[in-house]
Order: C-alpha cells, then structure tokens, then sequence
C-alpha cells in the first residue's frame, strides 16, 4: 500500500490516494490531503462540507448522495467545484477521510 | 529495453481473415511501453483464467467529476507500466463526423500521453482513450479542450449523448438526430461533467425505428423517429422488385409483425392503420416503399443494460414528438428536466429511473411529473396500456 506522507504525518493511502484507515482522521490530516487536490487554504465552507460528509460518514456508514449534500448544506453543485475542483466525490470525501465512494463507471 | 513477452495464447487470436485486437495492440506496443506490458498482462491472464484489473479507481480532472475510469492492475511490480491505466471518455461529434485532421490531432494527444490504444467508439458512443497515468490526466484535458474536444460522462451523470447518423447519411431519418443530440448536449453540460444523479442518464437519439443505436434497449430516454401518415409506396418499383426475384410473399408480407400487408403476385396493399412502423418492409424493399411525411419522433423511457437489476426495454411516454419544432423540443426539455427531479429526490443510489419507474409504478410516475397517461403508453406495439385507468367520477356515478 502506498503511504501519504505530508511534514510527521504519515498513512496508508490507497493508489486514489484515500486513506485506508477512517479512525485516523484529523483536521491536520484534512488540511493536508486538501492540497492534493487543488484546495489551498480551508475555508468556512470547505469544513462546512467536510464535517458534514464525515458526520454522514460515521452515523451511516457510506457517503450521502451528491444532491443530499447539497441540499443539506445549502452549498450549490457549482460551488461545491469551486470549494473542491476535483469534486465530492474524489476532492471532498477524500478530505473528509471516508473510504472511496464506489459507483458504477 | 522493454520486456518482451512471449504470447503464445494471445497469438492464437490473430489468426484468420478478421480484424484483431492483439495484432492492433502488438502494434502499439511497437512504439509504447504500456501497450506492451499490456500484451504481457493479458497473456497472463489468460493463462491463468484471472483478470488482473482491480474495480472502480476515481481519478479525474480539475473542475469536472466524470469522463475518466480510473483502472490500476494489482500486479503493479511485475508490469509497472501499466501499474496505472486509466480510460478517458471523450466527447464524439454527433453522428461521429470528423475531419482526418480532428483524427490525427487526437491520436496525437493520444501517442504523447498515453498507450496510443483507442476504441473507437466504445459502446457509449464516446471516444474511448485506454489506459494512462493520472499525472498526464491533466496535460491530455489541456490539449483535448485546446483542439476543441471535450471529456465525456462517467459514472452517475448524464452519459456523453449519442446519435445515429441520421439525416447526415441516412434516407430514412425522420428527424434531425445530429442536431438534437447536440443541443441536449450542448443544454446539459454541468448535467454531463458533474455527476448528481442516482445513477446514470443515458440518451440515445434514432433517427427511425431500425434504432442503429439501439436506443430502446440501452437509453433512460430514448428518441425514435416514426411518421404517423402511410407507407408511401411504389407499385411500379415493388413489381420490378418481384421481377428481380423478391420473395414479396414470404419475405415481406409473412414477415411483417401486425400482419397487415397483402399481396396478391401484382399489387401490395397495406393496412396503414395496423402498421407498428417497424421498417421490416422497408428495409428489403427501400426503393418501392418508403416513411410517409408526417415525421417526427416517440420519445421512451426507462431502458438499461442488465447490470444491478436485470435488462429493461424502454417503453412509450410521448406517442409522436414533432421533434425538429423548437418549441416541441423546449417543451420536451421541461419534461425531461421535471423527470430528473422526481427520480433525483425518489429515486435510491444506482436506481436507474426504469427501475424506479417499475418500484413506484408507471401510474405515480406520471401523476409526479405531471404527464396525463394515455392509451398510447405500451411497452410493445399495439399492446394492453400498462396505465391503470380510473373511471373518474361522473363515470362512476353513471355506473351505479
Ligand atoms: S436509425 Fe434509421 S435513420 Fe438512423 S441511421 Fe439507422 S436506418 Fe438511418
Ligand atoms: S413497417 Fe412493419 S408493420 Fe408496417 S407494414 Fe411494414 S413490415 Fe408491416
């Protein structure tokens, strides 16, 4: 398994380079895995996201649907890419350290 | 250096008059270091019966969250350079029309930043881009919208629309596909490149009902060009036919499936009435018959390939669609937009709207995007409605 490595951190990503292990999220982690995906800083609205995603997360075991998101934090689909340009699904869930969503393709 | 691999097995399918894609693959490989650990993969594979692709990567560019299949091989040591070998879904022109220069610019790209191995054209309609790595993702996206190309859908998005040839080619369309295909595709952009639905949202646009691409089987709206007036026919051209050996008898009037035709060994006679516009007699006899002159097009719904649930044939939501009129086309838009909603807030994760159709009913569905059933709606031709009618209420009183 690969490692992401960013300053002390280190963790087993896998080749998406999600992590492997959700328990061993924390914001410092999030804020690193955000500039892999082209988010520079954090914002209000990135946590607002992420939060939501990983509370989602925790109580029922898989990611909401991308409308559900978007309805439940009041974020547009436009401005959910301008936050994450890789998009929910690989920008934000990666930084809300939940596993890869699957998803017919 | 690169490997060589000997392929025994894959040898074996190049043998034969046929076109081959190992010999289009050794080709590659020429030239290309991951076509030719490919080569050595799929021997592998084949010889040990086992596939050594891993499911489901998610890569994609900056800005959209389809038009790119991550695949990665789970023997990344042994073949390293295919240890990444992503599939790109690219945007076909309608009726996949392209200039030799719009060809070569592509297979360029292609050569530069990945295997140098394309389909063309994947089962989607889309150009298919196979196998590279995610740091060239982004150069490919630069040049491709550079030379005026555009990625494709991928997973639970509007899918890359498709379209037969149509009125480019084709005597027999009823409609122009090229231009509507490009007009949803041109309206529903976010739709395509950023995923939101359920699952995905396929179009497929006939320009008759001979369905080249084959729309009825494997679109969520499926749009098939048919007429409302008669077959026009040509006795003069229908003798010559029998002249020249056509089994009229057998051959046509045997094989048409509402048995509406006669032949009496001089003149055909059709039942317009009775007629399913399926193009059976048509097609064998194109010069003596032809589509009558009141075109346009059945819009269907609810098609899928069998995948989560099993296979599922579109069935008729909108009879007759004057399709090439603007404003029958905004109004079909509406439609299709209202049918998004209901299935986006009803519908489950990777419920195709079919299949949500078929969990709801057929009854509901229509009460929630506001369409009054009709006895049209058929899953076959000149098949029971699958519409539950009400008596409403004056007729319930009259009963009593
Ligand atoms: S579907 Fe009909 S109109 Fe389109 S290419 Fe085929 S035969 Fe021609
Ligand atoms: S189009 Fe088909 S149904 Fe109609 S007359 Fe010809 S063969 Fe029969």
């Amino acid at each position: 398994m690969p490692m992401f490595e960013a300053g002390d951190i280190s963790v087993e990503v896998d080749e998406d380079g999600f992590i492997q292990d959700p328990d061993l999220w924390n914001e410092q982690l999030a804020n690193a895995l955000a500039l892999t995906e082209g988010v520079e800083t954090m914002g209000d609205e990135h946590w607002k996201l992420v939060k939501y995603l990983r509370d989602y997360y925790l109580q029922f075991g898989i990611a909401p649907m991308v409308r559900k998101l978007c309805k439940e934090t009041g974020l547009p689909l436009k401005r959910v890419y301008e936050l994450f340009p890789s998009g929910p699904a690989k920008g934000a869930c990666k930084v809300a350290g939940l596993p890869k969503p699957t998803g017919c393709v | 250096m690169p490997k060589e691999y000997k392929t025994p097995m894959l040898d074996e399918l190049e043998k034969g008059p046929w076109p081959s894609f190992v010999k289009e693959i050794k080709l590659a490989a020429k030239k290309n270091v991951m076509s030719n650990d490919l080569l050595g993969l799929l021997e592998r594979s084949y010889n040990e019966r086992l596939g050594h692709w891993k499911h489901g990567g998610i890569v994609g560019v900056f800005g959209y969250g389809g038009g790119v299949i991550g695949r990665y091989t789970d023997l990344p040591e042994e073949y390293p350079e295919i240890s990444h070998f992503h599939t790109l879904r690219i945007n076909q022109p309608s009726g996949w029309f392209y200039t030799t220069e719009a060809l070569r610019t592509l297979c360029d790209i292609w050569d530069r930043h990945g295997s140098g191995l394309t389909n063309m054209h994947g089962s989607t309609g889309d150009i298919i881009f196979l196998g590279t790595k995610t740091d060239e993702l982004e150069p490919i996206f630069k040049e491709l919208t550079e030379a005026g190309f555009d990625l494709g859908g991928s997973g639970s998005d509007m899918r890359t629309p498709s379209c037969c040839v149509g009125p480019g080619r084709c005597e027999w369309a009823c409609y122009d596909t090229l231009q509507r295909c490009y007009d949803i595709t041109m309206k529903y952009q976010d739709e395509l490149h950023r995923p939101a639905f359920p699952y995905k949202w396929k179009f497929k646009f006939s320009g008759c009902p001979n369905d080249c691409v084959a729309a009825i089987a494997r679109a969520d709206i499926s749009i098939i060009g048919t007429w409302k007036d008669d077959i026009k026919m040509d006795q003069a051209e229908v003798k010559k036919y029998a002249e020249n050996g056509v089994d009229i008898f057998n051959d046509v009037v045997l094989n048409c499936p509402a048995k509406c035709m006669k032949y009496d060994g001089d003149k055909l006679e059709i039942n317009n009435n009775d007629c399913r516009r399926c193009m059976h007699c048509i097609n064998v006899m194109p010069k003596a018959l032809r589509p009558g002159d009141d075109k346009g097009a059945i819009v269907l719904i609810g098609a899928k390939a069998p995948i989560v649930e099993g296979a599922l044939l579109s069935s008729v939501l909108i009879p007759f669609l004057n399709i090439d009129d603007d404003e029958e086309f905004e109004d079909f838009c509406d439609l299709v937009e209202e049918m998004q909603d209901v299935w986006c807030e009803e519908g489950k994760n990777r419920e195709r709207v079919g299949e949500f159709i078929q969990r709801v009913g057929m009854g509901n569905f229509l009460e929630a995007v506001g369409v009054e059933p009709i006895p049209e709606m058929i899953a076959y031709p000149r098949d029971n409605p699958y519409i539950f009618f009400e008596m409403d209420e004056d007729e319930e009183e009259e009963e009593e």
